[in-house]
């Protein structure tokens, strides 16, 4: 009895394998994948700052009360640089940002705030890129909104474009 | 008029598979072997021909550009390098699957001549199986993607080529990973051929076996020109990614490496037949999930292949009739294979026993990491992605021993082993090792698994050469060969990935930057014009200790598709490469450079480069033994 089963079971395996298979071609291929950290905490954490220029984030920054934008960028990411004048248009509605620098020098990181603008409350520095992860992020730039009591909200994968600008605005004030 | 012959030719081919498959049959039953064999050889031995033909009027379409051709008007473009319009013929999806099946033809062409030991109703079987592998791809070949579709009205100008793929190392990567599973794909002709006619055996392994090391030889190159191409042309830094793509490659190469070791105890011992069996229809099986998940964009993988759900689909019904065919046939059958031989632990049998266990673990280790993610999406709804840190935590318990067990293996007797005997000639192999492990410490390395790795790929080298003691035959060369190769890729892999040092810096012309104990200078940045792309190249001067060099870095952006790479430019030292690869521009006259410093990385590239080469000395050295046997056995009568 063992022994004809030990005879199936490579068929068994290939026929999941193939069921498998058939439901992975008959999904779509292009549907945005979003964080699974919707709806949950912030993950603990404390980032440097860039030194008496801005000051760090930490999860508690993101529980005052307050709906924060947070914005994960690179200095050495190009779409980056073409949503820095929507970011500066959100911070002019009065919105808090904060923003995470992905594997990036603090020099660097200066640089870039000085010659693209400079739209955010703290800058906290991640050099091996760890929020990514925590946030579920698929890449930079992208954007989360986090309510007062410290809970993702929302995420927008990409850089944030003009037309975006007063969705973003209506959702930061649905969640004040 | 040539693609239309071209078109011709493959459903000719077709015909002659049907042949193969239907008529040998027929014949079989109504008469004898030997009308059949009559009927089949022929078949074969044409419809290698007519593929032949087939693919290189294909190729004479690119050669000349011939844009009524559908597949030449998006793939090439006449400003493209004439070698690189040659090798545009297979860097698409349609041609690639006409590179397959002609492969295919001429394989079981050979194989049809060459395989006269295990009898005629053998090799008649054994043909039949080619006709119904190959009849799958020309249905799929001429129903959904014919390569010699034309285009009404004929356009002036093609669609370019992808520039990742104008490439040395792309363009010869894929025909070789193709020889290797076109050559696993022989081998599992040669394992449901065995089922039918229930003839496993000794005789059966010895004549399967340079198959497999041939398309195993195969694959080790390919994979390894891969991972080089991924290296330096993409410019990410890394040698491997586990990427699906990469996965898939590397699945039926651990498949074949476990079944040419079990094919050596079959045929030694008359041990493993069902094993053995399995394993040659798992090791094919692997090579047409590895296309099929390459080409049904099944898993988002960053080969980024013209994505086709329907020809994916198509695939996966072959993949259905070939492999759950052959595994049903196995079901069936395997249990009607009389059990071989049974054997001790402390034997080469029991080694390569273990040996195989080993690589099927890391083999399953590597499948569900692959597949997890779209088996979870099934399940649950959850997306997910598996990473490095899966792979390495799984991997590295596995990959120890089989690494230790790799350098004992080879002293080995058939049987059983004097454990004395054993000890007194791996004693100086130990010294070896823990003299490497000695250095490692020297030379300032600390973590334990790094110093682990340095001895055991020193453990292996020194096995590899000391096992050539008092033997000869160029088979165990071969032998010694593969697994010097797998120790030198070790030692890379531990080396790089313990000693790499990375920076990003921003520098102008005139500015210098340090990283570790290199000073780089930016020379200049200027504006270069290659044959279809324009570029920007930075010099960089650098200097270390007394040795100054130059790397060019270079940003290539090519008109006909849009499209930028990153050329990398790697200074080759002797302890490691210095990879510099260059961003953007600041705007304000300034550009991220980024710097990679990877000690003894080359050995990586090497080492598979010596595995591959070890495998056809192994072909070689039983060839040349069968023509001394053939004169021998030829001379005695007379002697």
């Amino acid at each position: 009895m063992m022994k004809r089963l030990a005879l199936i079971l490579p068929l068994a395996m290939f026929m999941a394998f193939v069921a498998i298979a058939v439901f992975g071609l008959g999904t779509p291929q292009t549907r945005q994948i979003e964080s699974a950290m919707i709806g949950q905490s912030v993950p603990e954490f404390e980032l440097e700052g860039l030194s008496d220029t801005k000051p760090g984030l930490a999860s508690s920054d993101l529980k005052r009360g307050t709906v924060t934008l947070v914005n994960l960028f690179g200095s050495w990411c190009l779409p980056c640089r073409i949503e820095a004048p929507q970011l500066e248009r959100l911070a002019a509605e009065g919105i808090v940002i904060h923003a995470i620098a992905i594997r990036d020098e603090p020099a660097d990181v200066e640089g870039f705030l000085t010659q693209y603008g400079d739209p955010f409350t703290r800058v906290g520095l991640d050099p091996r890129g760890r929020m990514q992860i925590e946030l579920g992020a698929t890449g930079v730039p992208e954007t989360y909104l986090i309510d007062g009591s410290g809970i993702i909200r929302r995420q927008w994968i990409g850089e944030v474009r003009q037309e975006q600008v007063a969705d973003i605005i209506a959702e930061v004030r649905r969640w004040q | 008029m040539i693609p239309e012959l071209g078109h011709f030719a493959l459903w000719l081919a077709a015909a002659l598979a049907c042949a193969q498959l239907f008529g040998g049959e027929i014949t079989l039953r109504r008469q004898d072997s030997r009308r059949a064999l009559d009927l089949v050889v022929p078949a074969a031995a044409a419809q290698a021909f007519l593929c032949v033909g087939a693919f290189a009027m294909l190729i004479y379409c690119f050669a000349v550009s011939d844009f009524s051709v559908k597949l030449v008007a998006t793939n090439s473009h006449t400003m493209k390098p004439f070698g690189y319009k040659l090798t545009g013929a297979w860097a698409n999806h349609e041609g690639s699957m006409l590179l397959w099946v002609t492969v295919l033809a001429f394989f079981a062409g050979v194989a049809a001549f060459r395989a006269t030991a295990l009898g005629d109703r053998f090799r008649v079987r054994l043909m039949q199986v080619t006709g119904a592998l190959s009849l799958g791809f020309y249905s799929y070949l001429l129903i959904s993607s014919n390569p010699f579709e034309r285009l009404t009205p004929a356009p002036s100008e093609g669609n370019g080529l992808n520039p990742l793929l104008q490439d040395p190392g792309l363009a010869f990567h894929p025909p070789l990973l193709y020889l290797g599973y076109v050559g696993l794909s022989i081998a599992f002709a040669f394992a449901v051929a065995a089922l039918i006619e229930r003839q496993v055996g000794p005789l059966w392994a010895r004549t399967v076996k340079p198959w497999i090391l041939a398309a195993w030889a195969f694959l080790t190159a390919g994979i390894t020109l891969g991972s080089f191409w991924a290296y330096y042309e993409l410019g990410w830094g890394g040698w491997w990614f586990w990427d699906p793509v990469e996965n898939a490659s590397l699945m039926p190469w651990l498949a074949a490496t476990a079944l040419f070791h079990s094919t050596s105890v079959l045929a030694q011992r008359d041990a493993l037949r069902n094993w053995t069996i399995l394993l040659a229809v798992a090791a094919f099986s692997f090579s047409m999930i590895g296309t099929f998940i390459v080409r049904s964009g099944l898993l988002t993988s960053v080969h980024a292949f013209a994505v086709d759900p329907e020809r994916g689909f198509y695939l996966l019904v072959l993949l259905g009739i070939y492999v759950g065919g052959a595994l049903a046939l196995y079901a069936v059958r395997a249990g009607t294979v009389t059990a071989g031989a049974g054997f001790r632990l402390m034997s080469r049998e029991g080694a390569l026993v273990i040996n195989n266990l080993l690589l099927s673990a890391i083999l399953g280790v590597v499948f569900i990491g692959t597949m997890y993610p779209v088996g979870v999406e099934a399940i649950t709804g959850a997306r997910v992605s598996v990473g490095p840190p899966y792979f390495e935590a799984a991997l590295i318990p596995l990959i120890l021993p089989l690494l230790l067990l790799m350098a004992i293996g080879p002293f080995l007797r058939w049987k059983k082993t004097d454990s004395s005997k054993l000890k007194r000639r791996l004693f100086p192999v130990l010294i070896a090792a823990l003299a490497a492990a000695l250095i490692a410490v020297l030379f300032g390395i600390k973590s334990v698994l790094a110093i682990t790795g340095v001895g055991i790929a020193a453990w292996l080298a020194a096995a590899s050469i000391a096992m050539l003691r008092g033997r000869r035959d160029i088979s165990t060369l071969g032998t010694s060969v593969a697994h010097l190769g797998a120790a030198i890729l070790a030692l890379g892999v531990t080396v790089s990935a313990t000693g790499s040092l990375e920076r990003t810096v921003s520098i102008g012309p005139g500015e210098v930057a340090r990283m570790a104990d290199f000073k780089v200078r930016m020379d200049n940045v200027e504006p270069l014009a290659g044959p279809n792309y324009t570029s920007i190249m930075s010099t960089l001067s650098i200097s270390r200790g007394g040795t100054e060099f130059v790397l060019r870095p270079e940003r290539r952006a090519f008109v006909r598709p849009m499209q930028q790479t990153t050329e990398t430019d790697i200074a080759p030292l002797w302890n490691g490469n210095l990879y510099a690869v260059l961003g953007e521009g600041n705007g304000d006259g300034r550009w991220q450079v980024r710097l990679n410093w990877q000690p003894l990385i080359a050995l990586i590239w090497i080492g598979g480069i010596i595995t591959a080469l070890g495998g056809m000395l192994a072909i070689y050295g039983r060839a040349a033994q069968r023509r001394e046997d053939r004169r021998q056995a030829l001379g005695s009568p007379a002697a």
